[in-house]
């Protein structure tokens, strides 16, 4: 992009002292690609121009070629710090266009694996912020947690980052007894770290004064910007879609959570809803692993949406001609011919994917509805009159993630 | 308020509104022209305070389809939690709406990433630029007619050497 198109604010010969900065696109406080253009004034920024799509991979135009269960593993790298996340919300549309009802067995878990994503992704997020502006030690924390959820996710799809695990209609695998053990112990050890991480930051003298009034969005400009999650909570938006659209076991576990909102709508106040979000993820995970339905994990066979067993597939014939159907381009799934669009919660906030139908197993057009995207334009709003060391500060606490920003 | 309130209250201001519900999506189908009156009409009198989506299809090969480019606009009112999405079609060579940028700032880069990956403008957008694909990009990537596999752009692309640099 040639630099003088973006120069076109202010002007005239007593305004020449202004100069620019070009922040990133590798940049360690960018922590992925994406580019800032600043014009300051000293040391204040008067102007922020983000210039993004360096990590456009085409993901939608890739989701107009996949199949519902293929394309799992690109949504997958959508949000990668909370892959699980995607994919639940990837097949919660899926399944809203073809109307299939889960199990209540597989609701849970997936919420489950849902609240066990937004404190993997809050820890990050927090840590982030606080790493950029120096605290170290908080992000380790987080990490040493992380790692922990890793191992979940490792446990029930055998791999760590990008477990691919939900299927239209159900899961890849049933969970195991291992896997209600170690997230019990995830459940009983994680408010420990937790607490270690505020009580390293929430009255860190210099952690306040870099987060304190940086970067306010007040609550009309978040509605204005299209803002959600904990970005439009910490303004003071009450909305959160596990409340006021529950899905999956969100209906049965009301009471379990409360949704966490703030009103300064300042850096601190998005750090303090993560971090109190991060404990009523936890009330949930305790609440659902208790109440873990039996049963069976995926809709019943006989809906032709999901894949017959192994055993089952070599041992009758109408298995075998159910998987054939399912895995032949030519057969497929018969969604209607109609275009939906769902949502889902996610760690960053509304995550929604619009699929239009033409009644194959492919979509015809695959949407998402990227928050980072969303809440990456408002930050010219926030930045604008604040210092130079602001920008990390202000990034940080917005929590992009250039993978879903740019697809 | 129910949709069909909603329907009778737009219907009193534009008779040849359609509308269409799939599961929970309320839609209506309004004229190019018309969008942006029916989204300030929603926006100033039903309270649909946020443009929580933008975004378009190109339908050149969708089964029965008689127009090519379908903009989508979902409203939602963060008072009461409603949703409802209008929707219009779009014909070359008119490929041109009024922008919702005055109505919702939030629209800025959503328009944007349209214009990118379909060519549709938004008349009155203050800073219509590509977003996501380089400036030197030609084409419209999302659009049908775009191969999905092939060589790429980059034999359109200026290379720069060392010594230029």
């Amino acid at each position: 992009m040639p630099l003088e198109a973006l120069q076109t604010l202010p002007e005239g010969p007593e305004k020449d002292y202004l100069w620019t900065l070009n922040f990133g696109p590798q940049h360690p406080a960018t922590h992925t690609t994406l580019r800032l253009i600043l014009t300051l004034d000293g040391e204040t920024v008067i102007k922020a121009v983000p210039d993004i799509g360096f990590l456009h991979s085409g993901f939608e135009k890739l989701g107009e070629d996949l199949d519902f269960n293929q394309y799992v593993t690109i949504v997958d790298r959508m949000n990668y710090i909370s892959p699980i996340m995607n994919e639940i919300a990837w097949h919660h549309v899926v399944e809203k266009l073809m109307g299939i009802e889960l199990t209540p067995r597989c609701k849970y878990i997936r919420t489950i694996l849902g609240e066990l994503a937004r404190i993997s992704d809050h820890l990050l997020a927090a840590g982030a912020q606080a790493l950029d502006l120096g605290a170290f030690t908080a992000f380790l924390y987080g990490f040493q947690q992380r790692e922990v959820i890793y191992d979940i996710y490792e446990t029930i799809s055998g791999q760590r980052f990008h477990p691919s695990y939900t299927r239209v209609g159900g899961l890849l695998f049933d969970v195991t007894e291992d896997f209600i053990r170690k997230v019990r112990t995830f459940v009983k050890e994680f408010p420990k770290t937790h607490a270690d991480m505020c009580r390293l930051l929430n009255r860190n003298r210099i952690f306040l004064d870099r987060t304190q009034g940086i970067g306010v969005l007040s609550k009309e400009l978040a509605i204005d910007l299209s803002c959600t999650g904990p970005i439009a909570r910490a303004s003071g938006v009450v909305r959160d879609l596990r409340k006021d659209e529950p899905y999956l076991a969100y209906g049965d576990l009301q009471n379990a959570f409360q949704v966490i909102c703030a009103s300064e709508g300042d850096c601190y106040a998005r750090y303090t809803v993560r971090m109190e979000e991060m404990r009523e993820s936890l009330k949930i995970i305790d609440a659902a692993i208790e109440n873990l339905p039996a049963g069976p994990v995926n809709v019943d066979v006989e809906g032709k949406a999901v894949f017959p067993e192994q055993q089952a597939v070599y041992r009758s014939i109408e298995s075998m001609i159910q998987h054939f159907e399912l895995v032949m381009p030519n057969r497929q799934w018969t969604p209607p011919v109609e275009e939906v669009y769902g949502a889902i919660e996610s760690p960053n906030g509304e995550l929604g994917f619009y699929i239009v139908s033409d009644g194959t197993g492919v979509a015809y057009r695959a949407r998402t509805r990227p928050p980072s995207f969303i809440h990456f334009a408002t930050f010219p709003y926030l930045i604008e009159g604040h210092q130079i060391s602001d920008v990390v500060a202000v990034l940080g606490s917005l929590s992009i993630i250039a993978a879903e920003l740019d697809r | 308020m129910p949709f069909d309130t909603l329907i009778t209250a737009l219907k009193l201001k534009f008779a040849d509104l359609a509308t269409s519900e799939f599961r929970d999506n309320r839609r209506l189908v309004v004229k190019p022209p018309q969008v942006f009156e029916v989204l300030q009409t929603l926006k100033d009198e039903h309270r649909f305070d946020m443009l929580f989506e933008l975004t378009a299809a190109d339908y050149l090969k969708y089964p029965k389809a008689t127009d090519r480019f379908g903009v989508v606009y979902g409203l939602l009112s963060t008072t009461t939690g409603e949703r409802v999405f209008v929707k219009t079609w779009l014909n070359e060579p008119e490929l041109t709406l009024p922008s919702a940028f005055p109505l919702w700032r939030g629209a800025d880069w959503m328009e944007r990433e349209v214009y990118d990956m379909y060519g549709i403008n938004f008349d009155g957008h203050p800073d219509l630029r590509r977003i996501l694909m380089p400036e030197e990009f030609t084409s419209y990537p999302l659009r049908k007619d775009y191969p999905l596999r092939g060589r790429g752009e980059r034999h359109n692309f200026p290379v720069i050497t060392r010594a230029e640099s």
